[in-house]
């Protein structure tokens, strides 16, 4: 690649990406030049400002054709433009949670954090823009790496150290475990770019090897679950949550989790859409009731574990596995809604999560436990952080008149809607669905019945606008869910999925 | 008339909600008559919806719809969309039904004397819970009707919890998980229902499972799937009635809520199994309904004599009077069993019937239990001496109860029955055993708190005004339907008349 080649690229399009890393390189820098002792607040602001110019760089993107540059190696589609609105959306409430962040015993001031979170976006927003093995695994590994050293950020708590090094170990498993399946689909299509992968898949050669196909497929999507942290690859969770800050955990449970899903619908999607399994018949139809089996699994697993925990954080570790599932689900009916029923459903789970996460960092820091009592009473102390959290667990659960209850309803409609209509997956969401109903309204009845004299809780007007805007979110998308719909369906277009930009266009001319 | 009105009245007790939080918690008074007067404007809107209802023509009046949540989803027959509407409406029942909602939660407002603590989020829970059960009634799609559905459980289940007795979170937990169980069986049935259909307003699903086989089996819909879909609402509709083996749930929180909820609750929730059942069961289903009457006839009487046994073996009032409730659902499904005239306008009769007295009794047992702090039958006796009004009232609700012509109840027993003698004689036989019983364990629990040896009791004294009001008031409603039967069966015979059409009876 010459220079020409290299100028000749519309280099215009990946403006998001550039914004945070200019970002995160200055805020590296001036971390360095920064008294040791003055406070990193100002960092937070700037990284902060940084995230809300790639998202309005996105939202100016919006009527952008669908561009690819680096030989597939970074497209503007309609899916990375989707999937990058909710990264950035998550990543910025996350800052204002870590800006916030307060702990006793944490005398140092950590400017890392907010660097290495915007490294972790960055990775993150690398897989929603590549279809390529090679550029999805650099994203893949740029955002596990940077998350592997958040979870260890607080230096002398025992238990952030012990998570950080959990996350290490079984990340590198899973890592290892990805990249084992991607050798295979490298070694049968000879190929790294999804598109030319995709188009190898139908050679006529390959149809004597549908039995590695698919294994090779069981593998990759096995390894993939573990950063959405689904079964098989969920039993980090737990320790991680409970260990690292909770704004890390917060950005573990949502963006990290929402590029999981991003990269399992660009890898999977594209590349075996149309391959051909074993005996020849479609790949993704043979592979249906593994996949069934995995969120079916998930679902119970995470459900029917977090109804035993104690631990506000694990419990809501568990949760996060068994939403996983929930959306796991629109994989197995793959149906024409999946990639909306997905958009739709991790937007919701953003504001949810992310909200009751504020909540927990709130009464977790206060009263320095993480006993699911912290939340004794909070009715009368403090109502107007009860009454929010309210509406986050209930959308949780997914009652009607908030978002989850929407989300949850596209998803029954994905999995009955297809020929043949999944009614035992259904059964299985709806049942696991009544079994989180006991730990959610746990914390809603210990917030409301149980009345104890304590101290009230002070919010910082950061945290006040996270919850007010989680809040009226959940609400709106509950009782207006075209508002969303809408806004997909007129920004984004499913097609530019699967359209492959010809190379010719990039080359340069002479 | 102005077709907003439906909205109005479904969302007017929003109205006392907003007025609330702008209200000083410390401010009692004031919150006491906004609660109250936060349940008369519904009542006013309800009332005004009555007067623009034409009584004698059928089908649905006072529609609105619009779009509301689009899906775009693409098959590979072409595109497919799945519209979800904005869908209300009302026909005689619903409209019965939505004046049965309007008039209770006022006396229910009234009753809420006795609630002690918390005033504010007692009455916008009360307020959100009335806003769910005239939305249930007034819905006319599958999609609507569940939410509002879902909307009544969030604010019972706070309502029992925070304000209810001794074992107040054991009662809300297992009305959560009981109701959760049903509404999870209704969502799966509903969407199901939408994807092969396309539709979720209920008269369109009625018209396309009326079609025939052979344009059916195009839509891919099977007979086993119109089985399965009956058999399936059948039970989330029987966990709300309750029928007999799922029943628990319901005396827990008859026992654990507060006097008025359980007005509320016994009044009207359980009327939404009954009205899910004639609506969804025999409303969409009819020939399935019709080869499973058998079954619903059985469990109707299983339900009366099972319920009525029970209740008589009752120490507390308030568990005879829940068993009470168990035993008289049971007649509502003994009427549907029958599939005809008789036996649906006994069901529906039923259900206005036992909306009133249920609340009634349950309302005088909330006194009750004002005055001795306990619903023990031992604690009362002759209390008809210092308190003749209260052991009066109590007297007729009972005997309106067990079925006394000139109340309500009696036409209500006597229709349901006829209808089910007609059908299957040897089960209505059976079940007219209950009605034996029911007089057995109703005149045991009134007369012996109202009569015999005189106990000790030391706030005896009678009601007061205010607690007159709903008293009057609902055994005014009750004598009413007893002796002019014809003004309720004038409003629903359109709308039963079109279910007895596909039920082809």
């Amino acid at each position: 690649m010459d220079l020409d080649t290299l100028l000749s690229f519309e280099w215009g399009v990946m403006a998001p990406e550039f914004i945070i890393l200019g970002v995160a390189t200055l805020l590296s820098i001036i971390d360095l030049f920064m008294k040791r002792e003055s406070s990193r607040k100002p960092l937070a602001w700037m990284a902060g400002a940084g995230v809300l110019a790639a998202l309005v760089s996105i939202f100016l993107q919006l009527d952008h054709e669908v561009t690819s540059i680096l030989y597939d190696t970074y497209r503007l589609d309609s899916f990375s433009k989707a999937f990058k609105i909710l990264l950035l959306l998550g990543t910025l409430l996350v800052l204002v949670l870590a800006s916030n962040y307060k702990k006793e015993d944490l005398e140092e001031n950590r400017g890392e954090f907010y660097y290495l979170l915007l490294a972790a976006l960055l990775g993150a927003m690398m897989m929603a823009s590549s279809a390529d093995l090679i550029t999805l695994f650099v994203g893949l590994e740029l955002l596990s790496l940077a998350s592997y050293i958040m979870a260890g950020l607080e230096r002398k708590n025992k238990r952030s150290n012990e998570s950080a090094f959990k996350y290490v170990v079984s990340g590198g498993i899973a890592t290892a475990i990805t990249l084992f399946g991607m050798s295979y689909v490298f070694g049968l299509t000879g190929e790294t770019n999804l598109f030319k992968i995709a188009e190898n898949m139908g050679e006529v050669e390959l149809l004597k090897h549908g039995f590695l196909l698919v294994f090779a497929f069981i593998i990759t999507f096995a390894g993939l679950t573990f950063k959405i942290a689904a079964a098989p690859l969920h039993m980090w969770a737990p320790d991680v949550y409970e260990g690292a800050p909770v704004p890390v955990t917060a950005f573990l449970s949502v963006v990290s989790k929402i590029a999981g899903f991003v990269i399992m619908l660009r890898f999977i999607i594209i590349t075996f859409i149309a391959a051909a399994g074993i005996d020849g018949d479609p790949l993704l139809l043979q592979v249906q009731p593994y996949i069934m089996a995995l969120a079916a699994a998930t679902m119970i697993i995470g459900n029917v574990t977090a109804l035993r925990q104690r631990n506000i954080k694990r419990m809501f570790a568990y949760s996060s596995i068994a939403q996983a599932g929930y959306i796991l689900v629109p994989f197995v009916s793959n149906s024409s809604l999946l990639f909306e029923l997905i958009w739709f459903y991790l937007l919701a789970y953003l504001f949810m999560n992310i909200g009751a996460f504020t909540v927990i960092q709130l009464l977790t820091s206060q009263e320095r436990s993480n006993d699911v009592s912290v939340f004794r009473g909070l009715y009368r102390r403090s109502p107007w952080l009860a009454v929010p959290m309210t509406f986050f667990l209930l959308s949780l659960a997914g009652i009607p008149v908030t978002a989850g209850f929407i989300g949850k309803f596209g998803i029954f409609m994905g999995a009955l809607g297809l020929q043949p209509a999944h009614y035992w997956l259904a059964a299985v969401m709806m049942a696991t669905t009544l079994v989180s109903y006991v730990y959610y309204f746990n914390i809603i009845a210990i917030m409301f019945f149980r009345d104890e004299e304590e101290a009230k809780v002070s919010v910082p007007p950061g945290m006040a606008a996270v919850l007010a805007f989680c809040t009226a979110s959940i609400l709106i998308l509950g009782v207006m869910p075209d508002l969303a719909l809408d806004f997909f369906y007129g920004n984004f277009d499913v097609n530019e999925f699967f359209m492959r930009i010809e190379d010719e266009v990039h080359t340069h001319t002479h | 008339m102005n077709t907003w009105l439906l909205s109005i009245l479904i969302f007017s007790p929003l109205l006392g909600v907003l007025v609330l939080i702008f209200t000083p918690s410390h401010d009692e008074r004031s919150i006491k008559w906004i609660g109250i007067l936060g349940t008369l404007f519904p009542l006013g809107t309800a009332i005004v919806t009555l007067s623009a209802f034409n009584m004698s023509g059928g089908g649905l009046q006072l529609t609105e719809r619009f779009q509301w949540v689009s899906y775009e989803v693409f098959q590979s027959k072409g595109e497919v969309s799945y519209p979800i509407l904005y869908e209300v409406g009302v026909n005689g029942l619903s409209m019965v039904l939505i004046l049965l909602t309007a008039v209770v939660s006022v006396l229910a407002a009234i009753a809420s004397f006795s609630i002690k603590q918390n005033w504010k989020s007692y009455f916008i829970l009360f307020f959100l819970l009335e806003m769910g059960m005239l939305g249930v009634f007034a819905a006319q799609n599958l999609f609507l009707f569940f939410i509002f559905f879902e909307i009544t459980l969030i604010p019972m289940f706070f309502l029992i919890g925070r304000w209810g007795y001794l074992e107040k979170e054991k009662a809300a937990y297992s009305f959560l998980i009981y109701n959760g169980v049903g509404s999870a069986i209704l969502l799966i049935a509903f969407v199901a229902m939408f994807m092969k259909t396309g539709t979720m307003n209920f008269e369109q699903l009625a018209y396309t499972f009326a079609l025939p086989q052979s344009e059916l089996n195009q839509m891919l819909i099977t007979k086993n799937f119109k089985m399965g879909m009956l058999i399936a609402l059948l039970v989330a509709f029987a966990v709300k009635l309750p029928v007999a083996p799922l029943h628990s749930w319901m005396v827990r929180v008859h026992v654990q809520a507060p006097p008025p909820v359980v007005m509320i609750h016994s009044g009207i929730l359980l009327k939404i199994g009954a009205y899910g059942l004639i609506v969804f069961g025999a409303g969409l289903f009819p020939d399935q309904f019709r080869s499973l009457a058998f079954i619903v006839g059985l469990f109707g009487v299983i339900n009366l004599l099972y319920g009525a046994f029970l209740a008589i073996t009752q120490t507390d009032v308030k568990r005879v009077l829940a068993y009470s409730s168990v035993s008289h659902m049971g007649i509502v499904l003994i009427g549907l069993a029958a599939v005809n005239e008789a036996g649906m306008t006994g069901a529906v009769f039923q259900v206005v019937s036992h909306g009133l007295i249920s609340a009634l009794l349950f309302f005088l047992v909330g006194v009750l239990y004002e005055r001795a702090g306990s619903s023990e039958l031992r604690t009362f006796g002759g209390v008809a001496k210092r308190m003749p009004i209260f052991a009066g009232v109590m007297l007729a609700g009972g005997l309106a109860s067990l079925g006394l012509p000139g109340m309500s109840g009696f036409i209500s027993e006597f229709m349901a029955f006829l209808g089910l003698f007609e059908e299957m004689p040897i089960l209505a036989a059976v079940g007219t055993l209950g009605l034996i019983l029911t007089a057995v364990y109703v005149l045991r629990a009134v007369l012996s708190i109202t009569f015999g040896a005189e106990k000790e009791l030391p706030n005896a004294y009678d009601l007061s005004p205010t607690e007159r009001i709903p008293a009057f008031a609902l055994l005014a409603a009750i004598l009413f339907i007893g002796i002019y039967p014809a003004w309720l069966s004038d409003m629903l015979r359109p709308t039963l008349d079109a279910i007895l059409l596909g039920l082809g009876g």
